[in-house]
């Protein structure tokens, strides 16, 4: 069941579209910020809001980068291997991720704090190489400016 | 030498709020266009400053409106649409505009909207722009406040309304009809055209997609006329343009020149060349989707025509700097896993074809190369080119693939050679 803030928000949505499923990947994203992610059962009864079936809604959700089918971590960590940051050291900067959490891209670390995630560019190529983790970017990266970075996520 | 485009942006400041604007000059094109222009007039200012689009294609923008159905007998609502998604790689042009002067954007787009007689505007917003998207929500809570938005602007008759569009994040968003499929809450597969979305764009009704760089010229031909705008240029084509650089030079970033400034310019002095240890091997000019130039190519102006007649294009102006340290094939094979990822799979040499060019450029770096694979990838950039896939992604993503295997022959060789990357230790 959606909450009632959750159905209240994604009927906000549904004034400014033309059909109801315009606002489709705005409830996702709403069902999202709640949760977390995106369940089977959320998605089967955010398309009931929509008046699409689950699976015209799963198809939609299935296509976008930042809609998650799996539960994630507290935070998710989005590093950009996208060119300009290949080119500016991606690759080193991924390893020291992977050995700093214990993981792999698309895993999460076992307290349940972080999902690592490859992401294709972030618009600040200027600052490569760059990562963000959960709306907050960070640019010019280092090991050591990717340390500083985890450790100010406390919980 | 003029800015119009940034004169208002302090980088690293808060943007001007509406009274700042409004002092600065803001929503003077407005009322000059509502008051005074009929939107047949804005439309013929717009062709005469010849301001051609900034999303990549350089289509002229007064074309693109013309082609508008007449209101009388017009279906409704018309749509204008800005197409913020920027998801290109190696873009990062029109964050500055958006986070930068988002009033300047909100102006654009009812002005543009008044052009074209649209009922409805959509900013669709690359889905990383969260501090762009607040700040664009609060400039367009305070333009309707003033009456500059919603019903009756200005006591005009004409009535706008104008919302953001936060995407999830998928390249294909960027495509002009996958877009509007995006925005009816679909796959942003693209569509075919003809019919182009002036016939039947948003949920099948008259519709306009511009990019961002593009509208925020429109205030300012309006204000100062096309003549003004067309000798802001150093060429034929008219205005300023956002350049950008990134890659191993000593100053990444983003500048408002004339358009028409050689490369040159924009490398050596704006980007201040390259880093200590490093040497310049060639560009990405606009983007990953166009075909890389070279030494040979520094001293091009860089508007529409001389890149294409130098074999690339201007694309989006935001260059990525190939280095000596870097390996082009590397380079390559990162751009082809990016497109062959970001394929929406609806046609089949997209689908298909750019796992298959990835797959081979990996098995280069792992040195696994074979001779004949050399002219495997030229076949797929045959394959994959102009005329053989419904939309323009995989003609993009052969362009600078296409143009490694010319100038960077000899470093795939090497990798076939030696059996591995040279670049690895």
């Amino acid at each position: 069941m959606l909450s009632d803030i959750e159905k209240r928000e994604i009927e906000q949505e549904l004034a400014h579209n033309h059909q109801k499923r315009g606002a489709a990947p705005e409830a996702l994203k709403i069902v999202q910020r709640h949760r977390g992610w995106v369940s089977d059962e959320a998605l089967r009864d955010t398309a009931e809001l929509l008046e699409m079936s689950p699976a015209e809604l799963d198809e939609v959700a299935t296509f976008y980068n930042l809609i998650f089918r799996k539960p994630v971590g507290r935070h998710v960590i989005l590093i950009c291997n996208s060119v300009s940051c290949h080119i500016m050291g991606y690759p080193g900067l991924r390893e020291h991720l992977r050995a700093r959490l214990g993981i792999d891209f698309g895993q999460t670390t076992a307290d349940g704090k972080f999902t690592l995630l490859p992401m294709v560019c972030l618009g600040a190529c200027d600052r490569a190489p760059a990562m963000m983790i959960d709306e907050q970017l960070y640019g010019e990266l280092t090991p050591e400016k990717i340390d500083e970075a985890l450790a100010s996520y406390a919980k | 030498m003029e800015k119009p485009l940034t004169k208002n942006i302090r980088r690293g400041e808060e943007p001007l709020d509406l009274r700042g604007y409004e002092r600065a000059g803001g929503y003077q094109a407005l009322r000059k266009a509502i008051k005074e222009m009929t939107p047949q007039a804005v439309q013929e200012t717009v062709k005469a400053a010849k301001l051609r689009g900034r999303g990549g294609a350089g289509f002229p923008t007064g074309v693109k409106w013309s082609a508008m159905p007449p209101l009388e007998g017009s279906r409704h609502p018309r749509f204008l649409t800005v197409n913020a998604d920027e998801m290109e790689p190696g873009t990062f042009k029109d964050r500055l505009l958006l986070e930068g002067d988002p009033h300047q954007m909100v102006e654009a787009v009812i002005v543009s909207a008044y052009a074209i007689q649209a009922d409805v505007a959509y900013i669709f917003l690359r889905w990383a722009y969260h501090l762009a998207a607040r700040r664009l929500q609060a400039a367009i809570r305070e333009a309707h406040a003033a009456g500059y938005l919603g019903w009756n602007i200005l006591g005009s008759g004409y009535s706008l309304e104008l919302h953001v569009h936060s995407s999830a994040g998928r390249y294909m968003c960027g495509e002009e009809t996958g877009l509007l499929n995006a925005l009816e809450g679909k796959r942003a597969n693209p569509r075919t055209k003809p019919p182009y979305p002036q016939m039947v764009g948003l949920w099948g009704l008259p519709t306009v997609v511009n990019n961002v760089e593009t509208l925020c010229c429109v205030p300012h031909i309006v204000n100062h006329g096309a003549e003004w705008f067309r000798k802001l240029s150093l060429t034929a084509d008219g205005g300023t343009k956002l350049y950008g650089v990134s890659g191993r030079v000593k100053r990444p970033g983003l500048w408002e020149l004339p358009m028409g400034t050689p490369l040159r310019e924009i490398l050596e002095e704006h980007a201040g060349g390259m880093r200590e240890g490093y040497r310049f091997r060639g560009v990405l000019p606009g983007g990953v989707s166009t075909d890389f130039l070279t030494a040979d190519h520094l001293d091009l102006p860089m508007d529409f025509d001389a890149p294409q007649k130098a074999g690339s294009r201007l694309g989006t102006g935001t260059m990525i700097v190939l280095d000596d340290r870097t390996c082009p094939v590397g380079m390559v094979q990162n751009l082809e896993e990016f497109f062959a990822q970001e394929s929406c799979g609806w046609c089949t040499p997209c689908r298909d074809g750019l796992p298959w060019a990835a797959r081979l450029l990996r098995a280069f770096e792992e040195g696994q190369g074979a001779p004949g694979d050399l002219e495997i990838l030229e076949q797929l950039c045959w394959r994959l080119g102009p005329g053989h896939t419904f939309c323009a992604l995989a003609p993009g993503a052969v362009e600078p693939l296409q143009s490694a295997l010319k100038y960077y022959r000899a470093d795939f060789e090497r990798h076939i050679a030696e059996r591995r990357c040279p670049w690895r230790a």
